[in-house]
């Protein structure tokens, strides 16, 4: 009995059908837990999913590149994601449009604000330059942070790890940030998710309301864009940084 | 689905040729979604299966994040040294972006108000 095991178990750990299996199921285990607690942002799916993760293949031995070959077939399908944000743009376009100014101020403003603040209170507190140069771009969504990480010399795998915290703290922090400023404006909100805390905070924002998610998509995109002009023209003055 | 789900393909190769063929710093995906928004007012609008496809996807963004998330156990080495300098920047940090980015709108919204638009 016990050979058949661990027989078993070694296909099973050497096969991608794993990873993408264990994803799935932590996934909506997550999500369930996140339904019941009434859709509250401190029940975030992704950190619940993330942590059973990580402690099932901690505790199997599992490598974590092992694990991606599987869970890459998700991760795939960001890029197709992103695409599909075009469509609530589209629904909600008279908005967009109407709110223009406010809309290009408000992106300039919070995508500086996302870079420079990051890596000076970084740098503050003593992080060393490599992650200086991978908290950069730790606003705007994965595949564009990971690329922009790689062409200033930062570490994207670190980057990836960076930006999904950074999504969750904004996930989970947004609803209080914006009550106690008594900001009730759906638009707005959904626009300041989308700058501070790309995907992670779109997919809460249309969990909330339509309009929020559509403007959220709209930020992380124009974000995402813009932080990849701006980090390269601000890399100099990182690296300058520490070695002062 | 498989149609709209290949629409989708099409769009994100078409901005990764585009983004790679002419050096642009903009990640392909993003571009992918420009070019469709744009095929989108040319059309006036997405196919109810596009739109049924998109939602599905959509309404599961955050699960996308969790293989890439899980990555944090590459990094708990320098997570664990340098944990007060990162959850502090990231903390602060994504606080700061969400109140100047709503405050800034907020401003620039109050200065030109639009009479025509009904009560």
């Amino acid at each position: 009995m016990s050979p058949d095991i661990s027989q078993i178990w070694v296909y099973l750990s050497a096969s991608p059908l794993l990873g993408l299996t264990i994803t799935l199921l932590a996934y909506q285990a997550a999500f369930k837990l996140y339904l019941r607690s009434g859709n509250n942002p401190l029940a975030n799916p992704v950190l619940i999913a993330v942590a059973m993760l990580v402690l099932f293949l901690t505790a199997t031995g599992t490598r974590y590149e092992t694990y991606f070959a599987g869970a890459q077939f998700v991760h795939f399908l960001l890029g197709p994601a992103t695409v599909a944000l075009a469509i609530p743009l589209y629904t909600q376009f008279k908005r967009v449009r109407a709110m223009l100014l406010p809309v290009l101020a408000g992106l300039l403003a919070g995508s500086l604000t996302a870079i420079v603040s990051a890596v000076l209170i970084g740098w503050l507190f003593g992080a060393s330059q490599s992650t200086l140069l991978s908290l950069a771009p730790k606003s705007v969504t994965t595949p564009i942070a990971m690329g922009i990480t790689e062409r200033i010399g930062g570490i994207p795998s670190l980057t990836a790890v960076l930006v999904i915290v950074t999504g969750i703290l904004g996930a989970l922090g947004a609803r209080y940030v914006f009550d106690a400023m008594k900001l009730r404006d759906p638009a707005i909100r959904g626009f300041a998710i989308g700058v501070a805390a790309h995907g992670i905070g779109t997919a809460r924002a249309f969990q909330v309301n339509e309009q929020s998610g559509a403007f959220a998509a709209l930020a992380m995109g124009l974000n995402g864009a813009l932080t990849a002009l701006l980090v390269p023209v601000l890399a100099p003055w990182i690296g300058q940084l520490v070695s002062r | 689905m498989l149609s709209a789900l290949t629409q989708l393909l099409i769009f994100q190769l078409a901005g990764e040729v585009v983004a790679r063929g002419l050096a642009l710093p903009i990640p392909g995906p993003v571009l992918g979604m420009l070019f469709l928004f744009i095929a989108l007012m040319l059309r006036q609008g997405p196919d109810k299966e596009l739109q049924t496809t998109s939602q599905n996807l959509l309404q599961h963004l955050s699960l996308l994040f969790v293989p890439a998330g899980t990555g944090i156990m590459v990094h708990l080495h320098r997570v664990a040294d340098e944990w007060l300098p990162l959850l502090l920047s990231l903390l602060i940090s994504t606080v700061a972006t969400l109140v100047v980015t709503a405050l800034v709108m907020k401003l620039c919204q109050r200065a030109p108000t639009a009479p025509g638009e009904a009560p």
